[in-house]
């Protein structure tokens, strides 16, 4: 094969760009990850949410959250029919170990999943006095706690109680995203260790994420939207009672 | 001519502001971070050491890597959508070290935690009320946890 070199000069570049979107989709290390291809978001099924737990413990262990303190936690509601903005909310242990057997008592009942939802216009990355909180090009909330103060600004501005300060390391500390993994081409722990899909990770800058054909066909939510906080966590089937 | 003359102690006055500003800039240049501002008001090398932790849970595509055999059965049944360490807890270890042998769940304990009937939960997920369906006989005496139900040609699901 002949080429000529016009050819070799539009050639060379095209097969660089092809070899690089190969190494970038492998599991392993992906040093060719590039923070401006993605734009990372969460969505929680209600209707499949069982309340097993299992994102809790696999979230403590994947990223060693201290005991009593979360980085995703599952909330039961009961409703009664009569009495919708007053649900009554359980979560023991952060629902780490499930809940206890509801009887049968024709009251409506639903888990919900929470954790941060990695805003694109978060109300604590904008009260950090020193930048050690902040938005990653590629959409997640992340900490650097070489930096952080521990001033705990930020675990008071989240309307969503998702951050704390760390009993050991006296630094904020909150949900990654699983940024070790997602960057590697894994989904976040949660989502791995969820039995039945009511977890999954999105990724809005692909085009081929069914996420865009799912909220184009569903009622999707995101909670307190009155906030407008620009949140990521997308939630299918959100009773409105919940807060 | 006379008028700067008298102004003197201006000058020497916006000269110590001008050295000030230069050790302002001299001691900034050292205890700024490098990466500050490289893509907004924080570290950015802060990114990199958070996406360069560890990870713990291996993911099903590296457990389906070797355990072909397993996946062979459970892509079959109804655990089709059930990820190996759902169950199996997480095994980046045994990924990274084949010679550290996991512990085999207890399916009293692992079983019941998905699968004990609770009003809460969504109606067409399949519960049982442990003691009454089996009476303390372990799960996997009647069902295979990788596909559980109890005769795959039927497609009877035991659990329902």
């Amino acid at each position: 094969m002949n080429l000529s070199r016009r050819q070799m000069l539009i050639l060379l570049p095209a097969a660089a760009v092809a070899w690089k979107a190969v190494l970038a989709g492998t599991p392993e290390d992906s040093p060719n990850y590039a923070m401006s291809d993605h734009w990372w978001g969460m969505l929680i099924d209600i209707p499949k949410c069982i309340g097993c737990g299992n994102c809790v413990r696999a979230c403590q262990t994947e990223n060693d959250v201290p005991d009593g303190f979360f980085r995703t936690w599952v909330e039961r509601y009961n409703v009664a029919d009569e009495n919708m903005t007053n649900p009554t909310v359980i979560s023991p242990d952060g629902g780490k170990e499930g809940f206890p057997v509801a009887e049968e008592d024709g009251e409506k009942y639903f888990f919900v999943p929470k954790m941060c939802n990695h805003c694109a216009d978060s109300p604590c990355t904008q009260v950090c006095p020193v930048g050690a909180t902040f938005i990653s090009p590629d959409g997640v909330v992340l900490i650097d706690q070489s930096y952080c103060l521990g001033c705990a600004y930020c675990v008071q501005a989240c309307p969503y109680g998702c951050r704390y300060i760390h009993p050991q390391k006296e630094v904020a500390d909150k949900c990654t995203l699983c940024y070790h993994r997602i960057t590697k081409g894994l989904t976040t722990a949660c989502c791995e260790a969820c039995p039945t899909g009511a977890r999954q990770l999105v990724d809005l800058k692909n085009p081929n994420d069914p996420i865009h054909e799912f909220l184009k066909t569903h009622s999707v939510q995101v909670l307190k939207p009155q906030m407008a906080t620009g949140a990521k966590a997308f939630y299918n089937g959100l009773d409105g009672s919940v807060r | 001519m006379s008028a700067l003359k008298e102004a003197g102690h201006l000058f020497r006055f916006a000269g110590l502001f001008v050295l000030a500003f230069l050790v302002f800039l001299v001691v900034r240049h050292y205890v700024v971070p490098k990466s500050f501002g490289e893509y907004g008001h924080y570290r950015g090398a802060a990114i990199g050491e958070i996406a360069a932790r560890s990870v713990k849970f291996a993911g099903h595509q590296t457990c389906e890597g070797c355990h072909t055999d397993i996946l062979d059965v459970k892509s079959k049944g109804k655990h089709a959508h059930v990820n190996c360490e759902a169950c199996h807890g997480a095994l980046a270890n045994h990924a990274d070290d084949p010679t550290i042998k996991p512990v085999l769940p207890d399916t009293a304990v692992l079983c019941a935690r998905c699968h004990t009937a609770s009003a809460a939960k969504p109606k067409g997920f399949p519960q049982v009320v442990p003691a009454d369906h089996s009476g303390g006989v372990p799960c996997e005496t009647c069902h295979n946890p990788h596909s559980p139900a109890m005769d795959a040609n039927n497609g009877a699901g035991g659990a329902k």
